[in-house]
C-alpha cells in the first residue's frame, strides 16, 4: 500500500502490522494528549507537585530526557569534528532520537509552567543570573539545530527525493551539516551543564549545592560530562531494541563497539570525577553547611544511601567497565546489560538532583516530604514516549536512516 | 536642607521576631491573610499546597516532663540580601518576575510576569513561597472587603510575604506630599507587628541606629548583617542567605534549632552554643 514511500532495497512489515502499531501507541498519545490538556486548561492542580515540590516527575523527566538525548550533541561532535567517519553509521538514529528527546523536553516545560501563555517572558525578560534562562536560549536554539539535521534526513525519502530542489537542499544541507554539529555541540555544552547548574546554584539547599569555578558549579561539568558519556549509550540501546524487534542487523558491530567504547572512556573518567565530586561534598560542602552526608540518605521511608550506590557503582562503574573491556563490548548480552544500566544510572542521577533537593529537609523543625505523582503526570510523561515510539516508527519505516540496513540485509 | 541633598544610605528592611513572647496565637498569620489579600481554599488542612505568607511553626525540644519545653516559631519571608542582593531566589527567576530592592532591602515577587516556572520555590530553603495551585475563590461579599491596596493573585503564579511593601509606599506616598523624604520608624509597619498582641514582633530599618530592630539585634554589616546581640540568630545562617528576619531567645536550644550542626559540633560555631 505505501511500498511506494519505503526506501529501495529494504523490507518492511505489511502496512496493516504498521498501522496497528501505530494505533497502540496513538492511543497512549491520546491519553497523554487527555491528560496534558486537562493541566492546561485546569491547572497544575491536576498534578500532585505541592509547595514542598514545586519541581517534580516532568522536570525529571526534562533532565532526563536532555541526558539521553545528549547522543545526538556527541556523536555529532565525534562524526564530523573528531572525523570518527564510521559513525555517519549511525549519526542519523542519534540525530532522530535527540529530535525526539529535546522536542518532548520543550513539550514538557510547556506543560509544566503555570502560566504556558507567558513562556516567552523567559527569553524576553531574561535574567542573565539565572541557570534557567541559560537553559532555555541554548535548549531551544538547539533544538532548531537539531530540526535542520533531521530535515535532511526526511528530504532523503523517495518520493520526496525525486524533486530535484529537495534533493539539492538535502545534499546542500549534508555539505554543511559539521558547521551545525559544530553548533551543536556549543549549545549542548551550555544547555546540559546549565542544567546541571541548576540544582549546583542552589545554595541555600545543602544537598543540591556545589563550589565550582567563576559562576558554574561542579555539577554544571557533571552534567555536560555525564550526557556526553550516557546519551550515546542511549542511541546505542534504542539501536539494539530496534534491531531485536524488527529482527534485523541495522548497524556494524565495528560501528556500535566504536561507539561503545567512546562512551565506556567518557563514563569511567566521569564516574571518578562524580567519586571525587561526591566525596568532596560529603567531607567538606555539606558538613560546613550542618549535615553529615548520612542525613541526606536517612530518616524517611525511600532515599538510602542505596541510591548513591545504584547511581554511582551498579549504575556507573560497572557499565563502565564493561564497555571499556573488548570482550564486554563484544558479547551482547554484556553489552546491552551495560547500556541499559548506563540509562538508569542518568536516569537516577537525574531523579536525584531535582526530587530527592526538593525532599531533603533543610530547617531543623521540618521533616522529609515524599510525593507520589498523580496519573495526569504519569500520562503526561508517558506521552513523550509515544510520541517519540511513533516518529521512530514513521521515520524508520520512510527514511533511510541505517546507511548499512541493505548491505547487512541482502 | 543639607541632609536632603546628601546621597542616603539605603534601607533595609528587617523583622525581629523575640519567640521567648511568641504564645503561637496566630493573629500574625490572619492579619497578614486578610491585610494581602491570600487566597484560601474551603479545605486547609493540606499545609503543603495552602498559602500562607506568614507561617507558624510549632518547635519542640524533644524531652519529655518535666523538661519538655515548646516554642512558636512566626515565618514569614526572609527578605535575603544573599551576596549583594543575590538571594537564593532572585538570582535564579528566569523571568527577572522577582527582584531584590536594593534602596529598602525587600524581595519583590511581580505577579504579572512570573510564569509559574517555581524555580524560586525549590531555592527557598525557608518554604517562604507559595504557589497558587488553584484560581482565588472568595465566599460571597468577601470581595468587597479585600484590600484595595494589593492587586489579587492568579492561578499558576508564585507569591510570598513582601513585608507589606504597600504600605511603605502608602507611607512614602504621605512623605512625598508631606514634603519628606524619610519615614518616621512608625509610619511603615507590617500587619503582623501590629497585630501580634504579645507586641513579641518588631519591624524597621536595620541601618537605621534609632531603629529598635537595629538595636535588639545589633547587626554586624562588615558580616552580611550578622546579629551581635548573643540571644540573637538567624534561621540557617550558616547557609550565607542573609536573611533579614532575626530572631531572639533566651533559650539555648531554641537558637541552637535554628540552623543545623552535625554531631558534637556548635560549640564555636557561630553565636550558637550547644546545649549538650
Amino acid at each position: 500500500m505505501d511500498s511506494a514511500l519505503i526506501p529501495e532495497g529494504v523490507k518492511r512489515c505489511s502496512f496493516g502490522k504498521f498501522a496497528l502499531a501505530i494505533m497502540i501507541a496513538g492511543g497512549v498519545l491520546l491519553w497523554g494528549v487527555f491528560a496534558m490538556l486537562l493541566v492546561w486548561i485546569k491547572g497544575l492542580n491536576q498534578t500532585n507537585m505541592n509547595d514542598y515540590y514545586g519541581f517534580a516527575l516532568w522536570i525529571w523527566a526534562d533532565l532526563g530526557v536532555i541526558a539521553l538525548g545528549g547522543g545526538a550533541f556527541f556523536t555529532g561532535l565525534l562524526r564530523y569534528i573528531i572525523g570518527k567517519d564510521e559513525l555517519k553509521n549511525i549519526i542519523n538514529y542519534a540525530v532522530l532520537i535527540g529530535f525526539i528527546c529535546y522536542s518532548s523536553a520543550l513539550l514538557i516545560l510547556a506543560i509544566d509552567i503555570g502560566q504556558p501563555l507567558r513562556g516567552w517572558f523567559i527569553f524576553w525578560h531574561a535574567n542573565v543570573h539565572s541557570m534557567l534562562t541559560e537553559v532555555a536560549f541554548c535548549l531551544s536554539c538547539y533544538f532548531g539545530v537539531l530540526t535542520i539535521e533531521y530535515i535532511p534526513l526526511i528530504l532523503e525519502n523517495r518520493q520526496i527525493d525525486k524533486v530535484p530542489f529537495f534533493h539539492n537542499l538535502a545534499h546542500n544541507m549534508h555539505e554543511v551539516m559539521a558547521i551545525f554539529a559544530a553548533t551543536g555541540a556549543f549549545l549542548s555544552f551550555f544547555h546540559q551543564g546549565s542544567l546541571g547548574g541548576v540544582a549546583g546554584v542552589l545554595y541555600g539547599r545543602p544537598f543540591a549545592v556545589r563550589e565550582g569555578i567563576f559562576i558554574w558549579p561542579w555539577t554544571f561539568f557533571l552534567f555536560t560530562w555525564s550526557a556526553a558519556a550516557y546519551g550515546p549509550c542511549f542511541t546505542l540501546f534504542v539501536t539494539r531494541l530496534t534491531e531485536k524487534i524488527t529482527g534485523k542487523k541495522l548497524v556494524k558491530q565495528n560501528v556500535i563497539e566504536l561507539l561503545a567504547k567512546i562512551s565506556g572512556w567518557m563514563m569511567g573518567s566521569y564516574i571518578i570525577a562524580k567519586i571525587i565530586d561526591t566525596w568532596y561534598w560529603a567531607s567538606v560542602t555539606a558538613p560546613a553547611r550542618g549535615f553529615n552526608l548520612i542525613d541526606f540518605y536517612s530518616n524517611n521511608p525511600f532515599y538510602g544511601i542505596w541510591i548513591l550506590i545504584v547511581e554511582i557503582v551498579i549504575c556507573g562503574v560497572i557499565p563502565a567497565a564493561i564497555l571499556l573491556t573488548p570482550k564486554g563490548r563484544s558479547n551482547s548480552t554484556l553489552l546491552f546489560t551495560a547500556l541499559s544500566l548506563a540509562c538508569i544510572g542518568v536516569l537516577i542521577n537525574r531523579w536525584v538532583m531535582v526530587l530527592q533537593v526538593m525532599a531533603v529537609p533543610v530547617m531543623t523543625f521540618e521533616n522529609w516530604v515524599m510525593y507520589i505523582p498523580s496519573w495526569q503526570e504519569v500520562a503526561t510523561t508517558i506521552l513523550p514516549v509515544a510520541y517519540g515510539i511513533i516518529l521512530v516508527m514513521i521515520s524508520f519505516r520512510y527514511l533511510p536512516i541505517f546507511p548499512q540496513e541493505r548491505e547487512l540485509n541482502p | 536642607m543639607k541632609e536632603e541633598g546628601k546621597h542616603k544610605k539605603a534601607k533595609k528592611y528587617g523583622m525581629v521576631i523575640n519567640l521567648d513572647k511568641c504564645t503561637g496565637c496566630g493573629a500574625c498569620m490572619v492579619a497578614c491573610m486578610a491585610e494581602n489579600n491570600v487566597p484560601f481554599k474551603e479545605d486547609e488542612s493540606n499545609k503543603l499546597d495552602s498559602i500562607t505568607w506568614m507561617r507558624v511553626y510549632k518547635l519542640t525540644n524533644g524531652k519529655s516532663y518535666p523538661d519538655a519545653d515548646i516554642c512558636y516559631l512566626p515565618r514569614p519571608c526572609m527578605h535575603c540580601e544573599g551576596d549583594h542582593g543575590h538571594s537564593p531566589c532572585v538570582s535564579v527567576c528566569p523571568a527577572t518576575a522577582t527582584d531584590y530592592n536594593h534602596d529598602t532591602g525587600i524581595v519583590s515577587q511581580i505577579y504579572t510576569r512570573c510564569f509559574g516556572c517555581r524555580y524560586c520555590m525549590g531555592a527557598c530553603p525557608y518554604h517562604a513561597r507559595y504557589f497558587n495551585w488553584w484560581d482565588p475563590v472568595w465566599p460571597e461579599g468577601m470581595t468587597k472587603y479585600l484590600s484595595p491596596n494589593v492587586s489579587a493573585r492568579m492561578r499558576g503564579i508564585v507569591e510570598k510575604c513582601s513585608f507589606c511593601f504597600h504600605r511603605y509606599q502608602l507611607a512614602m506616598n504621605k512623605a512625598f506630599v508631606e514634603g519628606r523624604s524619610e519615614l518616621e520608624e512608625d509610619e511603615y509597619q507590617t500587619s503582623c507587628t501590629q497585630a501580634c498582641p504579645a507586641g513579641a514582633i518588631t519591624f524597621g530599618d536595620l541601618n537605621n541606629s534609632h531603629h529598635k530592630v537595629n538595636q535588639l539585634v545589633k547587626p554586624d554589616n562588615n558580616h552580611g548583617g550578622r546579629p551581635m546581640n548573643p540571644n540573637a540568630f538567624r534561621l540557617l545562617e550558616r547557609l550565607g542567605t542573609n536573611p533579614k528576619v532575626y530572631y531572639m531567645s533566651s533559650r539555648e536550644w531554641i537558637r541552637r534549632a535554628g540552623d543545623n550542626y552535625i554531631e558534637n559540633e556548635g560549640q564555636t560555631k557561630g553565636q550558637i552554643k550547644s546545649h549538650h
